[in-house]
């Protein structure tokens, strides 16, 4: 049984507002980050499911591409966190409100 | 239900609870963890799509490269449990589920109308698997994806200064 294109969609669907809800209600910095790599796993899913279904290796290409995009982002988005934490002791993004101090 | 069947939904099962731990867990170190075992399912359901090149990249790169790196930060800067501190913003929450909710259904009616099409390419699942998986992505990847695929490394020399310059103390 092939499963139907339609399932993937659905899923993916789900796990991309899961990543929006983490973003929009947490606070926490680090969990926030998280969330965005959730929703590039969301988007990730949606293009491997979409390039089997047109018998094409271009979505796989893509995600490969994301999945390089998504570590350059880690490397300097957890350095910008590290050195606010080093400035305001602190990562909930209530506090952190000026973009400079 | 046949086998892929099965596979699919257990899998999917999983990798829907464990994305919601990420976000409901208040302790950052719990998120991480859930997080890898999300990347590992879906790491489990591109082997059901037969894409078994993505599937490893995806265990190595984010299960292993990028989750290491999130648990690194967490330790480094010794993070406890979220203090339930008085909300800032009350309606922050309602709002934030309220947009998703919308997102949600929005998303969700797209795939519903079944408005997604596109021309059929080349690759068709027997083609691939008589070459390999990985050998048909890098047959693309080194001819057509060719400078994009350079420029990648630009990106990432990009990334490694960066993370440099940002978390030296003085320049």
């Amino acid at each position: 049984m092939m499963i139907p294109l339609s399932y993937y969609l659905t899923l993916s669907a789900v796990l991309f507002t899961v990543g929006v809800i983490g973003v929009l209600v947490r606070r926490n910095a680090i969990v926030i980050f998280m969330s965005i790599e959730l929703m590039l796993n969301a988007v990730n899913l949606s293009f491997v499911a979409i390039s089997r279904h047109l018998d094409s290796l271009d979505g796989q290409i893509f995600v490969f591409f994301v999945m390089t995009v998504a570590a350059a982002e880690v490397a300097v988005g957890l350095a910008i966190i590290i050195n606010l934490f080093r400035n305001k002791e602190t990562v909930n993004v209530d506090e952190i409100n000026i973009m400079k101090w | 239900m046949t086998v892929t069947g099965f596979f699919f939904f257990s899998i999917a099962a999983v990798v829907l609870i464990s994305a919601i731990l990420v976000i409901v867990l208040r302790n950052p170190v719990h998120s991480a963890l859930s997080l890898v075992l999300t990347f590992f399912s879906l790491a489990g359901l591109y082997i059901l799509l037969n894409a078994q090149f993505i599937a490893a990249i995806q265990v190595i790169v984010y299960a292993g490269a990028i989750m290491v790196l999130f648990l690194f930060v967490i330790m480094l800067l010794n993070l406890d449990k979220e203090k339930r501190v008085g909300e800032k913003h009350p309606l922050q929450k309602a709002f934030g589920i309220a947009i998703a909710v919308f997102l949600l259904v929005a998303l969700g009616s797209i795939v519903a109308a079944g408005v997604l099409y596109g021309n059929k390419g080349i690759h068709t699942e027997a083609k691939v698997s008589a070459i390999g998986n990985t050998k048909a992505i890098a047959n693309l990847l080194f001819t057509d994806w060719v400078l994009p695929f350079e420029i990648t490394s630009i990106l990432l020399l990009a990334a490694i200064v960066g993370a440099i310059v940002l978390s030296k103390k003085e320049l």
